[in-house]
């Protein structure tokens, strides 16, 4: 990742979960950090991100859900950007118990941030998550 | 086992615990009970009637859920509180493309009145006050309340209890929200008709900040939406020509209590005083118990930490003593592991034991409105009032005289969403900068890495459980009545003067479930999708 081109970020809700404060913030702390923010918003779909992610040619995908989902949404968000041929990694906010952390990143799942993360974390997670592209 | 609300457990009256006889209020009027109500809404306060103990419980299959009630019921607690799982809240049917990987996971699955059955399986209805916080199908699940009561036995009439269905705040908060918001409220208006004229012991409308204050704003915002959003619901009710008396005697408010305790207490004391006078001198309510703002609190989920969670049960206790002292009439205290899972069954138990350690070790209980004529409580609740009149002008400008208007007009510009995220934003940037000390997180963080304890967890099943369940009881019902009743309810939702319940009631009854109902609204009502802002 190079400093003269900002990594541009799809957020969204993935799925019926209303919770938007956390998304919001971490859309702010990204933005703060020097990246391109895309917010889709409430109640998207795996089709709706991926329409996003080819539109804005984003380089990384948050999804937030503070549902108990995440074990069904996360891989479900990574199978169908592979499906659509697209190299692009997903990042998870959210009430996540730990344990799950190694079932997510196992399905491929490149980062995992939960409640309270501060901003350099949220920005380091994502920068991680884009650098490791393609591994 | 003490097992009640009642005071009989006050044993040798009320004195402190050195035996210190204690006068149930001290200062001079307006008293606790008097006019307008800063100081509480009745003279004895808990004195004469502790708070209820109304523990949220909701996860996994009617049966799971039900289980958790009875537990909760079993540790002393003396209401239950529903929580349903986000395909219900959206009115969505487990079945639905939607549903994936949600069925019962934040709450419990209700697809049919069959689940309601199994949800309130062995509760006597009759005596113990339940709650259901559901806004955009809200008729809909009161229909099926009704339903599974009466098909028990117990007579609509006797029925006690509380529908959150408080749409407005869902746009500007919470975002659980189905159809758009004029016919939003217009079924507002109808379950509050429909209550007032048969259900006297219910309550239509839980008008609720807490939502509003856990998507991050401020105290004093908090205070001011929810009051705009009751006073708008006033509006509606009277434009459809009901008398202020008959319905607001019956209308209650659901707080949030968080950290920072003199705020809270100001701002609950400030909730009472603006209402009483609101209702008597704009809206013209007679009727005193119109004047009487009565309310349920919640523990600031949001204030819970993932770190250390077990800090949170002190939280917790100082939220919960906030919610007392500001004269609350029922309360929910958070488990602590809320931060990382649904509440576990023990961890729920210590949330019960904190406020029964509250009311019945501390003392407080014992004199009403103990903080009263504090210089700082005073003038705390002085401030809550001054910020949340400002609001109250600023909306009624954008409404033209209308609150109701003006409500509707913030939701539409996005200024409400748009001033909580920004308060959300600064909180946030507060601990980043470490401003503001949050223990655990951003200071004394020495023990985080502690092994963590055992989280309550749903899995796959509980969904495969509830398809079958909803696959087993479409197939027994009659599928000819449940087209004539979707084609009614279409009919009377095309009708603006038309009570809906009705048709909701009918529906219901024949096993019609809560997606298709909702499907069938939103061919008349539309459906909302809101502006997407940061």
């Amino acid at each position: 990742m190079a400093d003269e081109t900002p990594v541009r970020v799809v957020l969204a809700k993935l799925g019926l979960d209303g919770h938007d404060r956390g998304l919001k913030v971490v859309a702010r702390m990204l933005r703060d950090g020097g990246m391109e923010v895309v917010y889709l918003g409430l109640r998207q779909t795996t089709a709706s991100i991926i329409d996003a992610v080819e539109q804005e040619d984003a380089d990384v995908v948050g999804i937030s859900m503070l549902n108990a989902g995440h074990l069904t949404l996360g891989p479900l968000m990574v199978d169908a950007l592979a499906d659509a041929g697209l190299d692009v990694p997903v990042v998870i906010g959210g009430i996540v118990p730990d344990e799950d952390r190694p079932i997510l990143a196992a399905a491929g799942v490149a980062g995992v941030l939960g409640p309270g993360s501060p901003a350099a974390d949220v920005v380091a997670c994502v920068q991680a998550a884009v650098a490791g592209r393609g591994h | 086992m003490v097992n009640s609300d009642s005071r009989t457990d006050s044993g040798p009256g009320f004195r402190t615990l050195s035996g210190i006889p204690v006068d149930g209020v001290y200062g001079d009027g307006p008293l606790p009970g008097e006019f307008p109500y800063t100081r509480g809404v009745h003279a004895e306060m808990y004195r004469s009637r502790l708070w209820t103990m109304r523990m949220f419980a909701g996860f996994g299959t009617a049966g799971d859920t039900n289980a958790r009630f009875h537990d909760l019921l079993r540790a002393g607690g003396t209401g239950v509180s529903t929580a349903f799982d986000m395909p219900t809240l959206m009115g969505r049917d487990s079945d639905h493309s939607w549903a994936l990987g949600e069925v019962g996971r934040a709450g419990v699955a209700v697809d049919t009145v069959e689940d309601m059955v199994d949800l309130f399986a062995g509760i006597d209805l009759g005596s113990i006050s339940t709650s259901m916080t559901i806004n955009g199908p809200a008729p809909i699940l009161l229909a099926m309340y009704v339903a599974m009561a009466e098909e028990g036995g117990v007579e609509r009439s006797l029925l006690s209890g509380t529908l959150q269905n408080d749409i407005l705040k869902e746009y500007q908060a919470q975002k659980e929200y189905v159809f758009p918001p004029r016919p939003s409220v217009r079924l507002v208006t109808d379950v509050i008709r429909f209550t007032t004229a048969e259900m006297p012991r219910w309550n239509p409308v839980s008008i609720s900040g807490y939502h509003i204050r856990e998507a991050g704003s401020t105290a004093a915002h908090e205070l001011a939406f929810t009051l705009a959003n009751g006073f708008a619901y006033v509006e509606a009710a009277m434009a459809a020509g009901l008398d202020v008396d008959d319905f607001a005697p019956r209308l209650s408010f659901f707080f949030n209590s968080h950290n920072d305790f003199f705020e809270e207490v100001g701002k609950f004391r400030a909730a009472r005083r603006i209402w009483a006078n609101w209702m008597r001198d704009r809206y013209g309510a007679t009727d005193e118990r119109s004047l009487k703002l009565r309310f349920h609190t919640q523990t600031a989920g949001v204030s819970l930490t993932a770190q250390q969670p077990e800090v949170n049960i002190a939280r917790v206790a100082l939220q919960a003593l906030a919610g007392v002292m500001g004269g609350t009439q029922s309360l929910h205290t958070d488990s602590h592991d809320e931060a990382l899972a649904l509440p576990s069954e023990g961890a729920a138990r210590i949330a019960l034991r904190t406020q029964q350690v509250i009311a019945h070790e501390t003392g407080v209980a014992n004199v009403a409105d103990p903080l009263g004529g504090s210089h700082y409580v005073e003038w705390m609740t002085d401030e809550m009032e001054r910020r949340a009149t400002d609001v109250f002008t600023h909306l009624d400008d954008l409404g033209g005289g209308s609150i109701l208007e003006g409500v509707y007009a913030g939701i539409e510009s996005g200024w409400f969403a748009g001033e909580i995220a920004d308060a959300a934003y600064r909180y946030e940037r507060e601990i980043n900068a470490g401003d503001r000390i949050v223990v655990g997180v951003n200071a004394f963080t020495e023990g985080n890495d502690a092994e963590r304890a055992r989280l309550l967890r749903i899995g796959q099943e509980t969904e495969d459980l509830q398809l079958k369940r909803l696959a087993t009881v479409k197939q027994a019902r009659d599928d000819r009545a449940v087209a004539d009743s979707l084609r009614r309810v279409v009919a009377d939702a095309g009708n603006p003067t038309t009570n809906l319940m009705p048709a909701l009631m009918e529906a219901v009854t024949v096993r019609t479930t809560v997606g298709e109902i909702v499907e069938a609204l939103e061919g008349v009502f539309g459906t909302y999708v809101e502006q997407a802002v940061i």
